[in-house]
C-alpha cells in the first residue's frame, strides 16, 4: 500500500480515516478522541446519566453494543452487559461467543438470559408461531427482557447501542407514514416511569461506520456478519436510501436527525404513543400492559406451545404460513 | 490484490494499484456503508492499494433497531 496523501486535521500526521461530514481526515489517536468527545456531548447535552449511576449495556456481540460499552468503562462509568440469546441459530451462537469474550477480557460483569432456555422458545420459532415478521417478535422479546433485566437488577439507566444511522433510519420510516405518535417518542432519551427503567442512546452523534471503525482501532472483535432474519427487511432498505443521499451531500443524515430533534420533537411533545394511556399490570408478569395479558406473555405462550423452528424454515418465504 | 468480501464471504481479486475510493466505486459500493482494511490497518479513501496488499471491504450497516 501506498501512504495517503489525507492527513489528520488535528495532527497532520498520516490519516486512518475519511470522514466527509466532518470534511476532515484524522489519524488513529485522533479519530478516538473524536469519537470520546461526541459520546460525552451526547451523554452531557441529553442528559442522560451521571458516573453515580448504576449503567446496563444491551450487548449483542456487534460492533455498536461492544463499542459504547468499551467507550463508557473508558470515560469512567459503570456498566455491566445484558446478552440475550434469540436461539438464531449459528448466528446467536457466534454474537454470544464474541459478547462473553469482550466481557471476559475486560473482567466485566455480562448477564446472560437465553429465551430457548429462560422463556421456552426462539426467535425462528415466534417468527413462524406468530405469524408476524421475525424482527418484530425479536424487538418485543429484547425490550421486555432489557426492562426487567434494568429493574430487577437495581440498574438506574439501560443503555442501548442506537447509532445516528439507527436513529435516521427509524426516523425516515416514521415519516414516510406520519407516525406522529411514534415520531413523538424518538428520542435520545426516555425518562424512566412506572414500569419502565430509563433508556438513553449515547451513539446518537456517531455514525455506524464510526462505531465499527471505533472497533477496528481498538482492536475489538465483534461480529460483522449480518443478522440472516434482517436481511432484506425494511430498516436496512431506509439505511441504503439515506447512504446514498448521504454520499452525495455529506452530514445529510446528522441534519436530518438532529434538526428533528431541535426544531420537531419539541412540537410533538404529548403526542407520543405512550402519553395519555392509563398502563395497568400483567395479570401475569406485572410489567404495564394497556390490557390484562402483556404482549410479551402472549408472545411467551404462543411461541412456547410451537415446535421449535429451525431457522433456515423460518426464512423462507410466506414464514409467516404454517 | 485479494478484496475479501462480507455478506457473504468471499473473496476476489482486484488488480492493482488503486485508489481506495476507486476500487469501492468499481464494485459499486457505497463509501458511506463500508470500511476498507489494508494489511490489517483501517485507510482512508485516497490510500492507494498495490497487487500484494490483502485487502478486506468490510460492511458496517446492520439491520436491527
Amino acid at each position: 500500500m501506498v501512504a495517503a496523501g489525507s492527513k489528520c486535521r488535528t495532527c497532520r500526521g498520516p490519516a486512518i480515516i475519511d470522514l466527509p461530514r466532518h470534511n476532515a481526515n484524522f489519524c488513529a489517536e485522533h479519530f478516538l478522541e473524536l469519537c470520546r468527545r461526541q459520546v460525552t456531548k451526547a451523554i452531557d447535552h441529553f442528559k442522560m446519566f451521571t458516573r453515580d449511576d448504576r449503567l446496563l449495556v444491551a450487548v449483542s456481540g456487534g460492533k455498536d453494543s461492544l463499542a459504547i460499552w468499551d467507550l463508557l468503562i473508558e470515560l469512567g462509568y459503570q456498566a455491566d452487559g445484558l446478552y440475550v440469546g434469540l436461539g438464531i441459530g449459528d448466528y446467536s451462537d457466534t454474537s454470544a461467543d464474541y459478547a462473553r469474550a469482550f466481557a471476559a477480557e475486560r473482567a466485566l460483569n455480562l448477564i446472560e438470559v437465553k429465551l430457548r432456555d429462560d422463556y421456552g422458545y426462539d426467535i425462528p420459532t415466534a417468527a413462524k408461531a406468530t405469524r408476524r415478521v421475525p424482527c418484530s417478535a425479536c424487538g418485543m422479546s429484547k425490550r421486555h427482557i432489557f426492562d426487567k433485566a434494568a429493574l430487577d437488577g437495581g440498574y438506574t439507566v439501560l443503555v442501548t447501542g442506537h447509532n445516528l444511522d439507527d436513529e435516521a433510519a427509524v426516523l425516515f420510516g416514521n415519516t414516510l407514514h406520519w407516525d406522529v405518535e411514534y415520531l413523538a417518542r424518538q428520542l435520545p432519551v426516555l425518562e424512566a416511569r412506572a414500569g419502565f427503567p430509563k433508556k438513553v442512546k449515547p451513539l446518537v452523534r456517531l455514525t455506524e461506520r464510526e462505531t465499527a471503525a471505533w472497533c477496528i482501532v481498538r482492536g475489538i472483535d465483534y461480529l460483522v456478519d449480518e443478522c440472516p432474519m434482517a436481511v432484506g427487511n425494511k430498516h436496512l432498505a431506509y439505511k441504503a436510501a439515506l447512504n446514498a443521499i448521504e454520499e452525495t451531500s455529506p452530514g445529510s443524515k446528522a441534519g436530518f436527525y438532529f434538526n428533528f430533534i431541535d426544531n420537531m420533537a419539541p412540537l410533538l411533545a404529548g403526542r407520543a404513543i405512550t402519553d395519555g394511556h392509563e398502563l395497568g399490570s400483567c395479570s401475569n408478569c406485572g410489567a404495564p400492559t394497556t390490557g390484562s395479558v402483556c404482549a410479551f406473555c402472549r408472545l411467551v405462550e404462543t411461541a412456547s406451545a410451537h415446535a421449535p423452528v429451525p431457522v433456515e424454515l423460518a426464512m423462507r418465504k410466506g414464514r409467516g404460513k404454517k | 490484490m485479494k478484496v475479501l468480501l462480507r455478506n457473504p464471504r468471499r473473496e476476489i481479486e482486484v488488480t492493482g494499484p488503486r485508489r481506495v475510493h476507486a476500487l469501492l466505486a468499481k464494485l459499486d459500493l457505497n463509501r458511506e456503508s463500508h470500511l476498507v482494511i489494508c494489511n490489517g490497518t483501517l485507510v482512508p479513501g485516497d490510500a492507494e492499494l498495490l497487487d500484494t496488499d490483502t485487502v478486506e471491504i468490510r460492511p458496517v450497516i446492520s439491520g436491527g433497531a
